[in-house]
């Protein structure tokens, strides 16, 4: 199955319908077995050329006719609060009372719930109207039933805090005692169904608590390794030292001589390259607890072939990917001439930026519970960010129909992309056919370092022309790296249209010639797609660059990436598009245009809040980036601050953002702040690099991720005021921060930044 | 494999386990309390962090054999329906983001307040360095840790 990227794909064209479930159908949805009335929404969604993808229920609200409100979330939470944020707009159009409401965690299946693939920061801005619809239907046929008993006109009735209220007479019904008139009703025709308007709204552009926050604290909330089931056997892989190696021999006698060790099982796996969801090549240890399966898998002894990967080398391929960015590469997007505009030129300018591979290390290690039932079939509990993926490449390793297959979502502990991918929820299940049990796999933090789907390190040569009038004349930006596509296929040796659409032909500045180019490099290992993606090293390299531009032409950085800008105007890239699409992250370019002045505005409020001119007149150390991804703007400012012993801290980190409608105002903040800590990481701590094929990096004391002393100790998310259609929030905030950091740095000690991790 | 009588969250309770399992995966995999995190099983992370007599220690890292009589306090034990001041400043300042490590934070700031009840913001930094958050909530704990501090 090749990689089913977010931003490769049109997303479907939202066409949802609510509807009630036939009675077939209600006793399908097992989850909801509160009884009373029940909506779902269909999402009739149409693919680019009109075709229907589904059709089928996705999200649904009931209500029970003791007042219980429950809700499904469909999508997976892995910390950036949509488990709560998608529930909290269909209670807001319901009228609900928020604080006693239920919300349910859809199992994996998208005929039943639409598009699942929490991934790419789209959930809000895919799910928004439709969860408005559901409530607001829901709404409509509630007052309907009221004002029909009442005897008065549905107009003056609205619903609040659980209940449907006659402004007139001041009376009120709670939605329970409706429950049973709306069992024979029939559905309001969608035109009839009145959104509320915005500034009606309780819950949405509010700061609402998560919905597992308490759990949280007490330690009773399940993430994927929390699930306990009868007979349970724990498992721990050692895999292939080297990605695609194939075991020669093993013997078992002294890992089954561990206490607790009951089994030891093979497991087939591909050569390279491993593709996406398969499981890897591997000899697993079966225990009847966690640490016998970690001891027994220590007494293994196992012979590999190591495969074609045995001699790489991630330096050396980093250092031949550098120099083949002086060559010519292949054109992905060409606006006029870059070759005159830089012969013509009074000053050229050529930099060439590194940046390493990076391991997610989501906190929580991959891990996984599968139960191959006898009569062939199999459930699973997984934090999956993508459990129909999972439930696909199940069916397909266990060779049974994905009708068999039942994918139990947890809650995540931490995704960042990494657990979209499934390969760990195919050990378990294989392991639990070998084991005829239930069996949890467990990855260790070594195995999580030494085996992820990393973000592939890059090498990137910018080359911008003068003219004589100090004008920049040309930008010319060369990018390579390993493909996540060659992860699963040889031949793709350069980047996509995706990744290339993800910080690098998307150059918003109004420069008259521009080329950008990508080049040829092979995979070694797996890659993926990691928070934010080909942005990471994409926004570095730009940012960095036009910072040392803006310098060039005497001018601050600010008023420089203003005017660059230039005029308030929708770009589009497709007509200068070489041999490819621009795919702006699956949306139509008309419905989401690039608006250069939403990216002028923001940073005109990030210049103000972190009163940028003043404080740098006062020697403030100040750096800035701004970058589009994901359709939403930022805009970044980085303060540096020297301690008695001349150490450097971030003191301060202004962000501001314009996502469109912000639904959940706290959460927006929240993954702004987290997402500086992270890019925070990915800037100066982190690196993962390979000798002979094998990962340098083990644990935490090697893959360092910043602690609290190292982290920015303010930071400032200002959020714009916004009716435009709301956009995601999870990955735009990590692109910005590292080169405005960088360019911080660079006011720190005049030491221009290159390459990362740097060292503060 | 031998048995050991342990004192957890004022519970008795006898396990039989290796003398080498970490009491991580003893509270785990033996007394099914799921509120303890495996993050690293090197001490490096914090995911673990439980009381050993009040003081904060990184169970992943510490033997059975050598818990001896010592009273063990996991998340489930630290306050009746999550009524420690610290589980309340989380629950006002919305810390939680995937929320995998807070019962590892919660547990190291316990700690910390015991035995230091007003920490400067240096002094919390420096306390709570051995737990990693990856999503990136440091600020909203450190903000939480002040606001209980000053509740204690």
């Amino acid at each position: 199955m090749f990689p089913k990227l977010p931003f490769l794909k049109k997303n479907p064209k939202d066409q949802s319908q609510v509807f009630i479930p036939s009675r077939r159908d209600f006793l399908k949805l097992s989850t909801l077995a509160t009884g009373g009335f029940v909506l779902g929404v269909n999402f009739q969604c149409s693919g680019p050329k009109g075709e229907l993808l589904t059709f089928a229920p996705n999200a649904y609200i009931s209500i029970s006719s003791d007042n219980q409100v429950t809700l499904v979330a469909h999508r997976s939470e892995m910390g950036t609060g949509i488990r709560t944020s998608l529930p909290q707009i269909m209670a807001d159009e319901l009228g609900a009372d928020w604080s006693s409401i239920k919300i349910i965690q859809a199992e994996g299946d998208e005929e039943k719930y639409g598009n699942q693939n929490t991934d790419g920061s789209f959930s809000v801005r895919m799910f928004y109207e439709p969860m408005r619809k559901a409530g607001a239907t829901a709404r409509t046929m509630l007052i309907a039933a009221a004002s029909s008993k009442w005897g008065v006109d549905p107009k003056e009735c609205d619903t609040q805090q659980g209940k449907v209220i006659h402004s007139v007479s001041g009376k009120e019904i709670p939605f329970g005692d409706l429950v049973e008139s709306l069992q024979n009703a029939s559905l309001p025709a969608p035109e009839s169904i009145q959104l509320r308007e915005f500034s009606n709204y309780q819950l949405i552009g509010k700061d609402v608590p998560i919905y597992d926050l308490k759990d949280i604290t007490q330690g009773k909330a399940v993430f994927g390794a929390d699930v306990n089931l009868p007979d349970m056997k724990i498992a721990v892989v050692l895999r292939g030292p080297v990605i695609g190696a194939k075991v020669v021999s093993f013997s078992d006698e002294k890992a089954l001589a561990v206490p607790g060790v009951e089994q030891v099982v093979k497991i087939s796996g591909p050569s390279f390259p491993p593709g996406l969801d398969k499981a890897l090549e591997g000899v697993a240890v079966i225990a009847s607890n966690t640490w016998s399966a970690i001891k027994g898998r220590e007494a293994l002894e196992v012979s590999w072939d190591l495969g074609e990967n045995q001699n790489y080398n991630s330096e050396a391929q980093l250092a031949e990917m550098v120099k083949s960015t002086s060559q010519n590469g292949k054109v992905r997007r060409e606006r006029g001439n870059f070759a005159q505009a830089k012969s013509s030129a009074a000053r050229i300018i050529e930099r060439t930026y590194e940046a390493p591979f990076y391991a997610h290390a989501t906190l929580e290690p991959p891990a996984a519970i599968a139960h191959v039932k006898s009569d062939g079939s199999c459930e699973v509990w997984s934090p999956s960010q993508h459990p129909q993926w999972a439930r696909e490449a199940i069916a397909s390793a266990l060779d049974i129909d994905v009708s068999l297959v039942k994918v139990n979502v947890t809650l995540l502990g931490g995704g960042f992309g990494r657990k979209s991918k499934p390969d760990f929820v195919v050990e378990a299940v294989l392991l639990s056919k070998a084991a005829q049990a239930p069996v949890r796999v467990q990855w260790t933090r070594e195995d999580d370092l030494h085996f992820d789907f990393y973000h592939s390190h890059s090498a990137q040569r910018i080359i911008a022309s003068l003219d004589s009038s100090n004008a920049l004349s040309g930008w010319n930006h060369h990018t390579v790296f390993p493909a996540i596509g060659s992860t699963g296929s040889k031949d793709e040796l350069h980047p996509s249209d995706g990744e290339m659409g993800l910080g690098c032909v998307d150059f918003p500045f109004d420069v008259p010639n521009i080329r950008i180019e990508s080049h040829e490099s092979t995979g070694h290992v797996r890659v993926g797609w990691l928070r934010s993606v080909s942005n990471i090293h994409h926004a570095f390299a730009m940012h960095c660059m036009l910072d040392e531009l803006a310098e060039a032409r005497g001018m601050d950085p600010i008023e420089h990436a203003l005017s660059l800008l230039g005029e308030d105007r929708e770009i589009t890239f497709q007509s200068e598009m070489v041999g490819g699409e621009y795919g702006n992250y699956g949306e139509p370019i008309d419905a989401y245009p690039w608006n250069t002045g939403r990216m002028k505005a923001v940073i005109r409020e990030v210049a103000e809040k972190s009163n940028w001119k003043q404080s740098k007149a006062n020697g403030k150390i100040m750096g800035f980036a701004a970058h589009k991804s994901f359709l939403t703007y930022v805009a970044c400012v980085v303060s540096l601050e020297k301690d008695s012993s001349g150490k450097l801290r971030v003191e301060d980190v202004y962000y501001t953002v314009d996502c469109g409608i912000a639904v959940n105002t706290d959460r927006v903040r929240s993954q702004f702040e987290g997402g500086s800590q992270f890019a925070h990481s990915l800037a100066t701590t982190s690196a993962i690099t390979f000798e002979n094929g094998v990962a340098q990096q083990h644990n935490f004391d090697s893959y360092k991720i910043i602690r609290m002393p190292e982290a920015p100790r303010n930071i400032h998310v200002h959020i714009m005021e916004s009716m435009e259609k709301p956009t995601g929030v999870g990955e735009p905030p990590v692109p910005p921060y590292i080169p405005a950091l960088a360019n911080a740095m660079y006011q720190a000690n005049g030491k221009r930044i290159y390459k990362l991790p740097f060292q503060i | 494999m031998p048995t050991y009588n342990l004192t957890i969250n004022g519970e008795q309770k006898s396990v039989e386990a290796l003398e080498d399992m970490p009491l991580l995966w003893v509270i785990r995999d033996l007394l099914d309390l799921k509120g303890t995190k495996f993050g690293c099983g090197q001490a490096l992370c914090g995911a673990c962090t439980v009381h050993l007599d009040g003081t904060a220690i990184r169970s992943c890292s510490l033997p059975i054999s050598e818990v001896g009589n010592a009273q063990i306090t996991t998340i489930e034990g630290l306050s009746e329906n999550g009524g420690h001041p610290l589980q309340q400043a989380w629950v006002e300042h919305i810390v939680p983001q995937c929320g995998y490590c807070q019962t590892g934070q919660i547990m190291n700031a316990a700690s910390l307040l015991q035995s230091n009840p007003n920490p400067s913001e240096e002094e919390i930094e420096q306390s709570m360095a051995g737990n990693l958050c990856r999503c990136g909530t440091y600020n909203r704990i450190k903000t939480a840790i002040q606001s209980a501090a000053k509740n204690l």
